[in-house]
């Protein structure tokens, strides 16, 4: 009894050695991936998850990088900071992936930069913080981290530049208290000087909030012209709410990039009609003049409508973007984590969802806020060129 | 558009606060009512008034029921909901200890919250307004419509649980289970029937406060925790027990949130509210209204 237990026994043993290196010697690329799918942040992490599956499978379908299959493995982070650090130490001690592109929030990005330092594997983000790229205390570029996004500080630029084009200049600014919303008020209250904004009022409100009508309404009695709003989520909906409601609509409402959603139009219910924000090529793909742009752009909506039956999120597009980068280091210099860093923080004329990128040693990001971003306005159930 | 005046301002922190203070003051009526029958704190309260309002949705919005028959097919679900609360989770524990039952009601509102995911998903969902979006100056303040509604409706519930309460039979019987069961049965009371009672009547007041209050702030799926340990705040306020107090928490709670962050910071929204709570709880910790004699009377 007790010789066939060890031979058992052993025998599980052994295999469980043996079995995982069996799938090492796999023919593919790995790619890890770690996005927010469930949890409160899964309005972007689902489109993120979304926009891989598709590429993975028209990537593979059609030969594959350089003749091998391209794995992505791809961890739910939930939103959570500890999740994805444990998932990302996983992506790279255990599942040996090249690269890693996420994670969908500034937060658990942040939460991140470090350990992809130590590790030495390239991680491209989807998330908008210019702290994700940038070390605020050293001052240095983070040299193994890029994003794909416009970061915050771009959107604020586009809002701003529109509205001074417009003769506003005293406005008021109100923002989550999440660490989006905190990052994109920082940004707001430090480019204001730069475009001659005079913030009259600085509101703040919170993710469960169902009722937004006091700060609006201190708001309307500092006399401010524009509201700048950077928040996203159902309370930032209650608010666009609130401001119709307090008839406050003539007052023009700037929202931040990541209102970019048609869903977010229909979810709203007519709240959201005049409301101001700065989108990336991909989600106005329809209204985009003829160019290389505009077919990289459709392509993507078309084939993403097709499969999923709705339309693409702007999370969509930094998905997109992150990935490609990759494959098209990967198709470079194949599995080599410094080579990939290399080649991605080398690229040039890399036309994306979100526009041109070109990167640099100091520059993470490769996109500029003039040409990747168009002011839009909420018009019926769609975007409109804001005048 | 004219400058707001400082009277246009403060008018209008008080008429919004006054609106949230009245679904505030429905689900702390509904807390109370529990409470009082059967010394249980219903930590699902807040669930229903998020079903009220979702159901609202699927039966109005979704399957385009008219007004008159899907106001009252919801709060129908819902009070069927709420006896269900009562019959599985209250009824069949054996020797109930009061921190035991409220564990039960809390377990149940988990349930209730991940049901709701799975039916609606979380996005929040819109309900039109009864009568219309035109908003009405006033003093320099702007009143939506749907707020008449929602405070008419609070006027309406506590007109009609004080009649109830009053001057019905089944009213008296459940007041008499509150102040002492074991008379009550004595006196052919169906003290566990009063129980149903109670969370039912408690479940469609939510019902209808989820409804009215949807066309303002959305409904998702997620809304009942936070709803409900604010109003459980309002009804410790104003006096656990009293039906009456749990109007007055309720109002003033809202109007505590709605002028501390106007006038003081809109950062520490939640705090000013819970502040006001801890204040009133030293200084008389039975609540505005609550009777300390009741009060301690009762094992909670």
């Amino acid at each position: 009894m007790k010789k066939h237990l060890f031979i058992v026994l052993g025998t599980f043993i052994s295999l469980s050695f043996i079995l995982p290196t069996l799938a090492f010697s796999g023919d593919s690329y790995k790619v890890g991936a770690l996005f927010s799918v469930t949890g409160r942040a899964s309005f972007i992490g689902d489109p993120e998850k979304k926009t891989v599956n598709l590429l993975v499978d028209q990537i593979n379908t059609s030969g594959g990088i350089n003749g091998k299959k391209l794995e992505v493995i791809l961890y739910d982070t939930e939103g959570d900071s500890t999740k994805t650090r444990l998932f990302f130490r996983k992506l790279v001690t255990q599942d040996k992936v090249c690269a890693v592109i996420g994670p969908s929030l500034s937060g658990t990005s942040l939460a991140i930069v470090d350990e992809a330092k130590r590790l030495k594997t390239p991680l491209v983000t989807c998330a908008a913080s210019y702290k994700i790229v940038y070390n605020d205390k050293t001052k240095k570029i983070r040299k193994w981290v890029f994003k794909t996004p416009q970061s915050d500080t771009m959107g604020v630029e586009a809002n701003y530049s529109h509205l001074k084009k417009r003769g506003i200049n005293k406005i008021a600014v109100i923002t989550l208290t999440s660490g989006f919303g905190k990052s994109g008020r920082q940004e707001l209250l430090r480019l204001a000087p730069k475009y001659g904004m005079e913030i009259v009022a600085d509101e703040t409100y919170g993710p469960k909030d169902q009722d937004i009508t006091a700060q609006l309404t201190k708001i309307k009695s500092k006399g401010a012209k524009a509201i700048c709003n950077w928040g996203i989520g159902p309370s930032s909906v209650v608010l666009m709410r609130n401001w119709q409601d307090l008839g406050m609509s003539s007052i023009p409402l700037y929202r931040s990039q990541a209102f970019g959603n048609l869903k977010n139009i229909e979810l709203a219910a007519g709240a959201a009609e005049g409301v101001h924000c700065p989108l990336g090529p991909c989600n106005i793909a329809t209204l985009l003049p003829e160019s290389q742009q505009k077919d990289v752009c459709m392509k993507f909506v078309t084939d993403y409508e097709a499969k999923y039956n709705e339309p693409i999120a702007t999370f969509s597009g930094h998905a997109w973007d992150a990935l490609m980068l990759v494959v098209k280091a990967i198709k470079a210099v194949g599995c080599d984590k410094e080579g990939i860093r290399n080649e991605v923080e080398n690229t040039r004329n890399f036309i994306g969802q979100h526009g041109t990128f070109n990167m640099s040693a100091d520059d993470h990001i490769g996109l500029n806020w003039q040409e990747s971003f168009t002011l839009v306005k909420v018009k019926g159930d769609n975007w409109a060129p804001a005048n | 558009m004219e400058e707001l005046t400082l009277t246009g301002e403060l008018l209008q922190y008080l008429i919004t606060g006054l609106t949230v203070g009245s679904i505030y003051a429905m689900v702390a009526v509904g807390f109370s009512i529990i409470y009082n029958v059967t010394e249980v704190i219903n930590f699902a309260q807040g669930e229903f008034v998020m079903l009220g309002g979702l159901a609202m949705v699927s039966f109005h919005t979704a399957a385009g029921l008219p007004l008159i028959i899907a106001f009252p097919a919801t709060v129908l679900l819902v009070t069927l909901v709420g006896i269900l609360l009562d019959r599985l989770a209250i009824r069949p524990i054996k020797q109930p200890s009061v921190l035991t039952l409220i564990i039960a009601t809390l377990a149940f509102s988990f349930l209730l919250k991940g049901a709701a995911m799975l039916i609606w998903g979380k996005d929040p969902f819109d309900l039109p307004a009864l009568s219309g979006r035109n908003p009405i100056q006033f003093f320099g303040a702007v009143i939506q419509p749907q707020y008449f509604w929602v405070m008419g409706f609070l006027v309406l519930v506590a007109i009609s649980l004080t009649i109830f309460f009053g001057k019905t039979i089944l009213g008296k019987a459940m007041s008499a289970c509150a102040d002492n069961p074991d008379a009550a049965s004595l006196v052919g009371i169906n003290v566990k029937l009063m129980f149903s009672l109670s969370f039912a009547l408690s479940a469609s007041i939510g019902a209808i406060a989820g409804i009215i209050v949807t066309p303002i702030t959305f409904m998702e799926y997620d809304r009942g925790a936070e709803l409900a340990i604010k109003a459980f705040g309002a009804a410790m306020l104003g006096g656990l027990g009293s039906f009456p107090g749990a109007i007055i928490g309720g109002l003033i709670l809202g109007s505590i949130e709605s002028f501390g962050s106007g006038l003081i910071s809109s950062a520490y929204k939640d705090a000013f509210a819970l502040i006001v709570i801890l204040g009133v709880l030293f200084f008389k910790p039975s609540g505005l209204l609550g009777n300390v004699e009741i009060s301690k009377m009762k094992r909670f």
